[in-house]
């Protein structure tokens, strides 16, 4: 009951506070709605079922590039989609796509575990942005796809063209006077929630039952009849697909995909942020995608080396090329933030190893235990 | 084969030997580290890039001639890993894997942005020690360097094997790494010769490292795409064998410069330069489905 209360509560404060910050926080927080659906995926994967995924990156790309080439359709190359797709309309496609590949992942997968499978998963999220370079007549190559200004792109009509982000663009839906911020928040976070609606659903029957039992004993499980085949591929595939989602989201965000949009640093980021927030409990996951979506802003706020603001607004993104940045560019970053970040990381480890939702819990119970308990 | 051709295939091969000398080092680091701690030290790379940056700046800033800065950063990072063994890896090596996991991930986070910090993320000039000159045999032109590293790579391999099979120290740890708790009942102080593992992995990184930077540059990044192809080895050779370790760094190396060489011809034109990384990542995925333990492991055993 108090789940489901605090649960209304969080939809009620999601929905109302792009009214009290700026336009250019709601970008932020739609980034941070665009993780959760990504960390929701990789919780059904990591949490539920055990399985260590350092490649969820690699899924998001997929989602991401389906999201562009369908919005891009004939225009750029040629190829067999013929016009754009409007681009709400290309998420459950790119859900699809990348939940296909998460299941022929899932099923050579099953013989790995533990550190082999968090081994493989990496090579595949490295390996991701040179595959996406060397198809380029379908990915666009190292220049990746453009999707500025395209009519299929929600709100681009009304605007302000190429780099000019000064006037915030507006259009109406429904009657509703929306700038382009907000309508990218409200997409992301309307989606985040459904998406946790349905991961609540899968979890709480069977499947969900099925999924702890793999992660708890896969020998156990396996003597109680259930297939670890059939829920460790489905596991890959569903988690697969919500990064696909939470990918396609992220083009149309940023408005345009390249090799790079989705480094080996976003795979990484993703699986540290729902360690850190808490695997299972939906306040870690939000904790864990305000830690991906903020902390290395964080970071770079602390005065260690010299700060270099306009590096932050210089992409379309406002997250990905300052992880971009300082992991695997290092040029233009100072490196100060890095080595809090990692430091900040470590310490967590070791102090919060259930994340820091279980910190919350672990300070709930002690409040509810209190009141509830009997005194004999 | 035509000679030229013949003469092109060797020295790929001897290049593919060379650079599969420096995979292998660093793939030996990697199973010392998984044999002992069970551990996959996601952060062997910068530690290597670490190594070879103070040794560069023993050299660059400092007016230290080559060899005593290689000597000097030998020690230093060796020390380094007993000490990262000690403070960080320690308190969580009996937890979760997934909790280890951050932590080296934190490490190579952390040690990455220190490096930027301290000397920028510009490129750098590291020169090796032997020079440029190369030699004609038999028509093959092999580059001193190219030799040079085989033969330090080879060298600190055999030094290695020697202090595991002759020495008490070496015994200790080899004691530690099979079985923990027997080896403490007879006396071994586990969690050192634990430590004395990293370090040692972390000297194997620093060697790495510096036959690394002369030819590719000396950068914050240098070491990444060197550490998925010393993945790549360690998997394949079987990632609790150190000489599954050496022969699979080796095996890559002359394989990668193989698939270069023959994409001259049709059959293999698909292999471009940009294909070398994901190819090693192949190699990792197929092993890890085929024989999950490599050439040279044996087969994980799970208990009921």
């Amino acid at each position: 009951m108090v789940g489901f209360v605090a649960f209304a509560a969080f939809v009620v404060f999601v929905l109302m506070l792009p009214q009290f910050v700026s336009d250019f926080k709601a970008r932020e927080y739609a980034y941070v709605g665009i993780y959760l659906i990504a960390l929701l995926g990789l919780n059904i994967l990591t949490g539920y079922t055990g399985q260590i995924s350092l490649g969820h990156g690699a899924f998001m790309a997929i989602g991401g590039y389906t999201t562009a080439i369908l919005m891009a359709g004939n225009e750029q190359f040629g190829g067999p989609v013929s016009g754009g797709l409007q681009d709400i309309w290309t998420l459950p496609i790119a859900g699809l796509v990348a939940g296909l590949f998460g299941l022929a992942f899932g099923l050579p997968a099953l013989r790995l575990s533990g550190l082999y499978l968090a081994l493989a998963t990496f090579a595949i999220a490295v390996a991701m942005p040179s595959t996406l370079k060397r198809f380029d007549e379908l990915t666009g190559g190292g220049t990746g796809i453009q999707l500025f200004g395209l009519p299929e792109l929600t709100g681009s009509n009304a605007t302000a063209t190429g780099d000019d982000f000064t006037a915030p663009a507006t259009f109406d839906v429904l009657g509703v006077t929306f700038t382009q911020n907000d309508w990218m928040y409200y997409l992301a976070w309307s989606i985040a929630l459904i998406g946790f609606a349905g991961a609540w659903l899968i979890l709480r029957g069977r499947t969900g039952r099925a999924f702890r039992a793999v992660r708890d004993s896969e020998t156990a499980a396996v003597s109680s009849g259930v297939s670890l085949a059939r829920y460790k591929t489905l596991a890959f595939g569903v988690s697969a697909a919500y990064a696909g989602v939470a990918g396609g989201l992220f083009a149309i965000a940023s408005a345009f995909v390249n090799p790079d949009t989705f480094p080996i640093a976003l795979s990484i980021f993703l699986l540290v942020g729902i360690v850190v927030g808490g695997l299972g409990r939906l306040s870690g996951l939000v904790v864990g995608a305000i830690f991906v979506a903020f902390l290395p802003l964080w970071a770079q706020g602390q005065d260690l080396g010299s700060l270099l603001p306009d590096r932050i607004i210089q992409g379309d993104t406002i997250s990905i090329p300052i992880i971009g940045d300082f992991l695997f560019k290092g040029t233009a970053a100072p490196g100060g933030p890095a080595i809090v970040y990692g430091i900040v990381l470590i310490l967590l480890m070791f102090v919060l190893p259930n994340g820091v939702a279980g910190l919350f819990h672990r300070v709930g119970q002690a409040i509810t235990s209190r009141r509830y308990s009997r005194s004999e | 084969m035509l000679a030229s051709e013949f003469t092109d295939f060797m020295q790929q091969v001897v290049s593919g030997l060379a650079s599969g000398g420096i995979y292998a080092l660093l793939a030996l680091a990697l199973v010392i580290i998984h044999r002992s701690t069970g551990v996959i030290n996601f952060a062997q790379g910068e530690m290597a890039t670490l190594s070879t940056y103070i040794a560069w700046a023993l050299i660059a800033h400092h007016a230290w001639s080559y060899w005593p800065a290689f000597a000097a950063t030998l020690v230093l990072s060796f020390l380094g890993g007993v000490g990262i063994h000690r403070v960080v890896i320690r308190p969580v090596e009996r937890g979760s894997v997934l909790r280890i996991v951050i932590v080296t991930i934190g490490l190579l986070v952390a040690i990455n942005g220190f490096i930027v910090w301290q000397w920028s993320g510009e490129p750098q000039q590291l020169q090796g020690p032997f020079g440029t000159e190369v030699y004609d045999i038999g028509g093959v032109i092999v580059s001193a360097s190219d030799i040079g590293t085989i033969v330090v790579a080879l060298g600190i391999v055999l030094a290695l094997w020697a202090l595991f099979q002759f020495t008490k120290v070496g015994l200790a740890l080899r004691a530690a790494a099979v079985n923990p708790n027997e080896a403490r009942l007879v006396g071994v102080r586990v969690s050192w010769m634990l430590a004395l593992g990293w370090g040692l992995a972390a000297l194997l990184g620093a060697v790495a490292g510096m036959l690394t930077a002369p030819t590719v540059g000396l950068d914050p990044n240098m070491m990444a795409a060197v550490l998925i192809y010393s993945f790549a080895a360690a998997v394949l050779g079987g990632i609790d064998s150190p000489l599954g370790a050496v022969v699979g760094g080796l095996a890559i190396g002359v394989l990668l410069n193989m698939l270069s060489f023959l994409s001259q011809y049709d059959a293999f034109g698909w292999f471009t330069e940009e294909l070398r990384l994901p190819m090693a990542l192949l190699i990792i995925l197929a092993v890890l489905l085929i024989r999950p333990q490599g050439i040279f492991g044996k087969p994980e055993v799970k208990r009921v």
